[in-house]
């Protein structure tokens, strides 16, 4: 063996060895999040946070966390998730329902950059889309809403007239009915995920008009924050937090979104070289969706009623849209017994029968 | 329409009076630094740093009236920073001013960290003996918190200021010719970086009103957008106290009648209910002012930097 070989012998060995532990350690996945609001909104945009946080932790040094906060619905959020696809992320989060478009554009631009849309229904061969069944959490909350409000008045504090929200919306009227057959539903729209104030203000002309339990379905705590001013028998919940700073009163139970399952799940997918396009959604049964601890207020057979509620759910045996169901202005919509199918609530755009409160589109 | 009686008109006046509050402390403070000819764009920032400050501060002392007057305090250090950017060192007014909001919102962001969730001390309400006991007008008008009327007081004392005070009329001058009033002897930098402290914390009380009073709590970016609309207000009112008074009650005043019929069901679209406090306010106010054949203030040296030496 000449020295020739044997230098480049050793030269040869070395370079695979190099390679092979360079394939060990692999490059970490970098994972983007980007969100609607600020990280710390105490509700929506805050627990994707905490459940990216939590990704990041189960994966440690083999996951890089890259996020941006408050990204506005619309052409700038074009921008963000370009941004991030270039700064080398491998897979992209974009987390609220005006994303959608976006999502898809930007997607189409860079072929190998995985997203996932989170309360959308569009996708493509690199884009997923995630959801939440948001209203079998409804279902407890509008129970409860039901049975507390002594003035038979509810309130619903909505954003836009989204399918999630309109799910939302018919979920918690028709289980408010359930335990109070003579419950009226108000729906004031915000036009808003965000804004504290104008949440106050709603929130307040509901409490002046005689609605003493008030369910969000926007982004902060302003809510809870204003019943919480006022006192006294009023009531509302957690929404997408568990916001438990504000029990046992004015909260009474909460919808938390427990997004870290799912993000540990798909990320994993993309270390395998698994991941594929996929339309997720999920409930209380996969633990997305998740009821907060019963107040103390809630007295011990409600709670129990609607624990039982929330437990038949998870274990598939009832369905939050079984009919017989009719559309607001009474054509049928279920048949007695018959169960809504996930296309009709993925683009659901109709109230249900006994809500006074029109549509905006209408 | 019988769902229109559903609305108390005297709770309504009440919720657009407090509604409002937030707008017109910050548009007297913004009209009274535009009347010296300064213009300055960081109402936003300035608000929601005096919300974070007196927040914080009423947290910590379990105190809300030192709460405002952090909050105040606040407003008027960040009002400073332009102040002396803009008048000592002559930078844009506009550009400073845009610069300025932009910092607030993130320092605010930052001084609030580990304040979210946590309840503020209760500021109670005040009711004035004998005026609260006034039929209708008591419980609309003098039934309030401490607030509230500060701002019925400033806003008499901006107008009474503006019109008769001496001070109020170098100011004016400063606004118009700061040249002239140079030469007069007057103190036009001195001046008008305490009307920029003014404006400040007039922003900064506003703010406080949100995070301490309105709803009540932190929450990051939780001013939204109104201190344009403050902005928006004194543009509109040709920068005359009363008529900045009546812009801040009409948009508070629309925004929660436009709830308020939502919440009672009559049936105008979402949308244009929604849209009707922009809008209607913006439309009062220009038709005001054109009637008034052009007596809305617009200072001849807004926006323009000063220096002695010109």
């Amino acid at each position: 063996m000449t020295l020739k070989t044997l230098i480049t012998g050793s030269l040869a060995a070395l370079a695979l060895g190099g390679a092979a532990m360079a394939q060990e350690a692999a490059e970490p996945v970098t994972a983007g999040f980007i969100y609607v609001g600020p990280r710390n909104d105490g509700g929506w945009s805050q627990h994707h946070h905490t459940s990216a946080l939590e990704m990041k932790e189960h994966f440690g040094d083999a996951v890089t966390l890259l996020e941006q906060e408050s990204v506005p619905e619309g052409p700038d959020a074009e921008r963000a998730m370009t941004q991030m696809a270039l700064s080398g992320a491998d897979i992209i989060f974009t987390t609220s329902f005006g994303f959608m478009d976006p999502t898809i554009n930007v997607a189409a631009r860079f072929p190998n950059v995985k997203f996932e849309h989170a309360t959308g229904y569009k996708t493509a061969e690199n884009v997923s889309a995630y959801n939440a069944r948001f209203y079998e959490g409804r279902t407890v909350t509008g129970y409860i809403a039901g049975a507390m409000t002594k003035t038979n008045k509810i309130g619903y504090i909505a954003s836009f007239p989204i399918p999630e929200v309109i799910q939302g919306i018919n979920s918690t009227f028709i289980h408010a009915r359930q335990a109070n057959p003579d419950v009226e539903l108000t729906v004031i729209w915000v036009n808003t995920w965000f804004n504290p104030a104008e949440e106050a203000n709603a929130t307040q002309a509901m409490l002046d008009q005689g609605i003493d339990v008030v369910l969000a379905h926007t982004d902060s705590t302003a809510p809870l924050a204003r019943l919480s001013d006022v006192g006294g028998e009023v009531y509302g919940f957690g929404q997408a937090a568990d916001m438990i700073e504000y029990a046992p009163a004015p909260r009474l139970s909460s919808i938390i979104d427990n997004w870290a399952p799912y993000y540990i799940e798909r990320v994993q997918a993309v270390m395998d070289g698994t991941w594929e396009s996929e339309n997720n959604w999920y409930g209380i049964r996969e633990g997305m969706v998740g009821i907060g601890e019963f107040s103390e207020v809630i007295p011990e057979d409600i709670r129990a009623e609607a624990a039982a509620l929330r437990d038949s759910i998870a274990a598939g045996e009832y369905h939050p849209f079984t009919g017989p169901l009719n559309r607001q202005d009474g054509t049928p919509w279920l048949a007695e017994g018959e169960v809504a199918d996930d296309e009709t609530l993925l683009g659901m755009d109709f109230l249900v029968e006994g809500i006074r409160t029109q549509l905006p589109s209408n | 329409m019988s769902n229109l009686l559903a609305i108390n008109p005297t709770l309504l006046a009440i919720a657009l009076i407090v509604a409002s509050t937030p707008i017109l402390l910050a548009a007297m403070g913004e009209l009274i630094v535009e009347r010296a000819g300064v213009l300055n764009l960081g109402v936003e920032g300035m608000m929601i740093t005096g919300a974070i400050c007196g927040f914080a501060i009423a947290v910590e002392s379990q105190s809300p009236a030192l709460g405002f007057l952090g909050a105040a305090l606040g407003g008027a250090a960040l009002a400073l920073i332009f102040g002396v950017l803009t008048q000592y060192l002559l930078s844009n007014q506009v550009a400073t001013g845009l610069a300025l909001t932009l910092f607030g919102l993130g320092l605010s962001a930052m001084i609030g960290q580990g304040y979210q969730g946590v309840r503020p001390p209760p500021t109670s309400a005040l009711p004035l003996p004998v005026l609260s006991d006034i039929p209708v007008l008591g419980p609309v008008l003098f039934n309030h918190d401490p607030i509230v009327y500060l701002s019925f007081v400033l806003v008499l004392a901006c107008w009474l200021f503006l019109k008769y005070a001496r001070l109020g009329l170098i100011l004016r001058a400063i606004g118009e010719n700061p040249e002239a009033a140079h030469a007069l002897g007057y103190k036009v930098v001195r001046i008008r970086l305490a009307a920029i402290a003014f404006g400040g914390a007039c922003a900064g009380l506003g703010g406080a009103y949100l995070s301490l009073l309105r709803v009540p709590q932190w929450t990051d970016g939780m001013t939204a957008g109104i201190g344009w609309i403050a902005l928006a207000i004194v543009v509109f009112s040709g920068r005359r106290p009363w008529r900045a008074l009546l812009g801040a009650y009409l948009f508070g005043g629309v925004s929660v009648l436009q709830l308020n019929l939502q919440a009672a069901g009559i049936a105008i679209p979402a949308a244009w209910l929604s849209m009707s406090p922009f809008v209607i306010t913006i439309v009062v106010l220009v038709i005001i002012s054109a009637r008034g054949k052009g007596d809305a203030v617009e200072p001849a040296a807004l926006g323009r930097s000063f220096h002695a030496s010109q």
